[in-house]
């Protein structure tokens, strides 16, 4: 034993620079990436459709981009203030009915007092902000699990739009915009609209790129960014160090409110109409395009790209499966197939980024 | 016993802690408890669990006030409303399994609650090669060397946290810092390395409260002792009035010590190991054969 130890002392320090020079290869850092399992994933599905012989010539098309664009945007949108707050270490299920809620909160505003579409919007923003607020605060301040409190908002938000919207529009619950309200045309242009003409393009695509680039710069460039991760990773420990928690978490809660009024305001002003319960559901679109994106459950970790790269590949899936003629209900098992799929790569990434040097 | 000769130091203690109670409910958690931490001096918190020494810290760190009793910081009797206001007055607490997060990168963490940001207007943004190598600089001072500032925490051994956290402190400008058990959970090795910081820091005329409960880890390194017992100073003292066998003596009790020794001696009379430690403790005791 005192023989053998100085031997091996003298031996270690070799080996550990050799284990440092490899341990920082840039292969070595990529597949380190939280978002690599997602990315990989999605090269997988788009070569998947590229390769069936029903789907290939369409996929392959501006058409068939265009088409699965359409289906993504709104995941994208929502996704990526979603693994934000997963991150921070809250969930947030109000977010489909948000989407939904918002819209036929400006659908009710344009149709029965004939306001402005700007002025319905900028309402509905306020509304999205109290709501994001009222969310943040109960979880916070009943310190109950997020869970069990958006999923409370969840269904009040749920009743409240059907009851109200039945109450108000004549035991209907959809609102089309009647009548000629002023700012449809430029409203219309900056969120519902579309780009090119064949085949068009939503302006969505741009917003979601733009929530995209902005969470990122976010989560990885700001102050705010390193407090998100905190406040998931060990909010006690952060709050020692002087962290806001709790105002971190908030903002995050009304930053995915504010998100779901953008997708309700793009889908609202793309047909000047509104359904009760639409986005219904779509919250758990939005938790899988985090979890494949590499957001961790439990919070911590995660990443806003990743997020984006999961609502691509739900967008994919269930545009790819209409393509390749399959059953659409297929499509959610090839969804289910792919968030256990990528929850597993993302597993062994996760133990790759925390392996321990020794 | 209580060192009374102290308060004849003509030097204003960086941090002061004068006759302080806490109660929860009907519960003593300390008792008229008092300590001084001067600059560039280690003051060791010696105590068994659940002697009050968590609670110490906490009144210390301005997680709660104490319902007794007063705070004095460079000779100014101070209250703290919080964590964040005694990290203002330059104390610094790092906690035991709260010093730093696992899943954050090295220099992540090292900023985390002061990240150096720039921008223009509202806009602000993190600095980020300048934190890379602000934390690279600072670490290596320490003696560790980061090859990859976006490591994992949770990648480095737990002597290379404790240190991370304590060069962290160091670096914002502590001129207290308090540390928490900080090789409670660390092996002979990774002890050593904690406590070369903590002489480290010290050497830069800094405060440091060590609380601990291991009396072997405290003498190298201390300059004053405190004894905790039961919610109570049992002993205070300088190190030129104790030696390492009393403090071990006084923590553990030595007469329960001394049985302890005897017990163990029964059970052990074919096990040789067990009669090895039987006599440690006899030793410590006092009360060797």
């Amino acid at each position: 034993m005192t023989v053998t130890a100085p031997a091996g002392g003298a031996a270690r320090p070799a080996r550990g620079v050799n284990e440092r020079v490899v341990g920082t290869r840039a292969v070595t850092r990529l597949f380190r990436r939280p978002e690599i399992g997602a990315a990989l994933g999605a090269l997988a599905v788009f070569l998947l459709f590229a390769f069936d012989p029903t789907s290939r010539s369409l996929w392959l098309s501006q058409a068939g981009l265009a088409g699965w664009l359409s289906q993504a945007w709104q995941f994208g949108i929502m996704a990526v203030p979603v693994g934000l707050l997963m991150i921070a270490g809250e969930f947030d299920l109000s977010t489909g009915v948000m989407t939904g809620a918002t819209a036929i909160f400006m659908a009710l505003l344009a149709n029965g007092l004939h306001w402005n579409i700007w002025a319905c919007i900028l309402a509905a923003l306020v509304f999205a902000i109290l709501v994001g607020l009222v969310n943040g605060l109960l979880v916070i301040k009943t310190k109950l699990h997020s869970f069990i409190v958006t999923l409370a908002t969840y269904f009040i938000l749920r009743g409240v739009s059907v009851g109200l919207v039945e109450a108000l529009n004549a035991n209907s619950t959809v609102v089309n915009v009647l009548g000629h309200p002023g700012g449809v045309a430029s409203a219309r242009a900056v969120f519902g609209g579309t780009l090119g003409s064949n085949p068009p393009y939503p302006v969505a695509v741009v917003w979601w790129v733009g929530v995209t680039i902005l969470g990122t710069w976010v989560l990885t460039r700001t102050t705010f960014g390193n407090w998100i991760f905190a406040a998931g990773g060990d909010a006690n420990a952060a709050r020692n160090l002087g962290v806001p928690v709790d105002r971190t978490k908030i903002l995050l809660f009304v930053g995915t409110a504010i998100c779901a009024w953008l997708v309700g305001t793009i889908e609202f002003t793309q047909g000047l109409s509104a359904v009760s319960e639409q986005g219904v559901g779509y919250e758990l679109y939005y938790i899988v395009a985090a979890v494949v994106g590499g957001c961790l459950l439990t919070g911590g970790y995660g990443s806003a790209i990743g997020a984006a790269i999961g609502a691509a590949i739900i967008g994919m899936a269930l545009q790819g499966v209409i393509y390749a003629g399959w059953p659409s209900q297929w499509g959610f098992a090839f969804l289910g197939g792919l968030l256990l799929l990528g929850v597993l790569v993302n597993v062994l990434v996760y133990r790759r980024a925390q392996r321990a040097r020794r | 016993m209580s060192g009374s000769q102290l308060a004849g130091d003509e030097r204003t203690p960086l941090l002061e802690v004068r006759n302080v109670s806490k109660y929860f409910g009907s519960v003593v958690a300390l008792s008229d408890v008092s300590l001084q931490v001067y600059a560039g001096e280690v003051t060791c918190v010696l105590g068994d669990n659940g002697a009050g020494k968590s609670t110490l810290i906490k009144v210390l760190s301005g997680v709660f006030p104490p319902d007794a009793g007063e705070l004095l910081v460079e000779g100014r009797p101070t209250h703290f409303s919080g964590p964040r206001a005694a990290q203002s007055h330059g104390i610094a607490t790092v906690f035991q399994d709260l010093a730093t997060i696992p899943l954050m990168s090295v220099w992540r963490n090292f900023f985390l609650g002061r990240e150096p940001s720039t921008g223009i207007g509202p806009v602000r943004w993190l600095k980020l090669p300048y934190a890379r190598e602000v934390m690279r600089v600072q670490l290596h001072e320490m003696g560790i060397d980061i090859i990859d500032p976006d490591q994992a925490v949770g990648t480095l051994s737990g002597g290379e946290r404790q240190a991370l956290a304590i060069a962290r402190a160091v670096y914002f400008g502590a001129s207290v810092l308090i540390l928490d058990e900080p090789t409670s959970a660390l092996g002979v090795r990774q002890s050593g390395i904690v406590l070369k910081y903590v002489v480290q820091a010290r050497d830069l005329e800094r405060g440091v409260i060590l609380i601990t409960h291991n009396p072997h880890h405290a003498y190298p390194v201390g300059d004053r002792f405190v004894l905790l017992k039961r919610g109570r100073v049992m002993g205070s003292f300088t190190k030129n009035e104790v030696g390492i066998e009393d403090l071990t003596q006084m923590m553990a009790g030595g007469e329960e010590l001394a049985q302890l020794s005897h017990e163990l001696q029964r059970m052990g009379a074919e096990q040789p190991a067990l009669r090895e430690v039987a006599e440690t403790l006899a030793q410590e005791a006092g009360t060797g054969p």
